[in-house]
């Protein structure tokens, strides 16, 4: 097998793009895909300060990497959700990146600065650990992206996720969520300008710029996200382009050209308050993730063992009551 | 030949040599989902792998929240 370009000996076929690269052209490769994909949907500018939200993984540190080779200004911001070994796995992959590379890493912690982690969360909501953490990450993004004055928060997303998350609204005809899966969301309503430069990159393509980097990425999957509806998406997706290389991108481009502007349902700026709570723009008094914090808070205090007075056996009483 | 897995993580011992097309296909692993990898190098599809050969099977889908 032969690198298209140089036809030296190649070390990953991407048959989507009927093409084998050796290292050096794979990362190329890598680069020019996140480089069209800012251009092609005016993500951001040279000039731009970008915040990019980095878990330990394979996604987010190579997006990390590429932007920061690429010359933009973009710090991390990493936030731990109270996931156990995992959550130290994973901060102690994003601190590594950082210092090998002397970037900048923010650093949240979802436990000791709101009081709870995504397992308490799941427990008190009664829904899947995922739900809860998508939630308290978009929140935690959002203040850090204004409160920092960045032009945009990076996410990891590549075309595998936003595939695997369009076959799912599409099953399901999520219309307000398929209206806003787009490369772009721009800054509105005190929202940050929400970028993903890897959608035209798909997942095998990122391991695989990672490994040849040697970007040491937490490998493991999270314990909380194994079996979800998400990765069954991306197996069903897998076979597919496995028949059919270039279905997951047909999909998806697709759909960006030709049907997302039919979904669109953006909310009107007089229809956003501020969280009575914490400030953040909400369409409610108080935002969705100040209602989760309240509810998982409080029903800790309930659940946790409280101080009581000793009783006083009847017979004892001194008011004569029992 | 030596293979690691994850997620679960395990060892199995396959008979080399063997090609990664043959050996993803005995394993019911689709090369869509997967990156092999031999002494930290990708191994490219067309390659045999030999019998004394240590190579780790990593998978490359991952998941959680969006």
């Amino acid at each position: 097998m032969k690198c298209r370009v140089c036809r030296q000996p190649a070390v990953i076929d991407i048959r989507r793009h009927n093409a084998n690269f050796c290292i050096d052209h794979l990362v190329r490769h890598c680069r020019q895909q996140v480089e069209r994909a800012i251009d092609e949907f005016k993500m951001f500018g040279p000039d731009d300060r970008l915040l990019v939200a980095v878990s330990g993984g394979k996604d987010s540190l190579a997006a990390w990497d590429l932007l920061n080779d690429l010359g933009y200004e973009a710090d991390g911001l990493y936030v731990g959700l109270g996931i156990g070994e995992y959550s130290d796995a994973s901060l102690h992959h994003a601190r590594t990146f950082a210092q090998q590379r002397e970037l900048k890493l923010n650093e949240v912690d979802l436990v000791s600065e709101h009081g709870f982690g995504v397992r308490e969360a799941a427990t008190a909501t009664g829904r899947v650990p995922c739900s809860a953490c998508g939630l308290a990450k978009r929140h935690i993004f959002d203040a850090a992206t204004v409160a920092g004055n960045y032009d945009a928060i990076v996410t990891g997303h590549n075309l595998d996720d936003e595939a695997a998350v369009l076959y799912g609204n599409t099953l399901r005809w999520n219309v307000d969520y398929l209206g806003r899966q787009r490369p772009v969301l721009p800054a509105t309503n005190g929202f940050p300008r929400k970028v993903k430069p890897l959608v035209r990159m798909g997942e095998r393509e990122m391991a695989a710029y990672c490994v040849v980097k040697g970007i040491d990425y937490l490998v493991d999957e999270c314990p909380m996200a194994v079996g979800n509806s998400h990765i069954g998406y991306k197996e069903a997706l897998n076979r597919l382009e496995a028949e059919s290389p270039g279905t997951k991108a047909a999909f998806y481009f697709g759909f960006l050209k030709n049907a997302v502007d039919r979904f669109d349902t953006r909310i009107e700026t007089d229809e956003m308050q501020r969280c009575s709570s914490c400030g953040a723009p909400s369409t409610n008094d108080v935002c969705a993730f100040c209602r989760l914090e309240h509810r998982v808070t409080s029903a800790a205090t309930l659940a946790s063992p409280q101080p009581v007075a000793i009783s006083t056996p009847a017979n004892e009483t001194t008011n004569g009551s029992s | 030949m030596e293979i690691r897995l994850r997620d679960p993580e395990r060892n199995l011992t396959v008979k080399g040599p063997m090609s990664i097309t043959k050996l993803l296909r005995s394993l019911d692993l689709n090369r869509e989902s997967v990156l092999v990898i031999r002494d930290s190098t990708l191994v490219p599809g067309d390659a045999v792998l030999a019998d004394d050969d240590v190579v780790e099977i990593r998978p490359v889908i991952s998941g959680g929240s969006r």
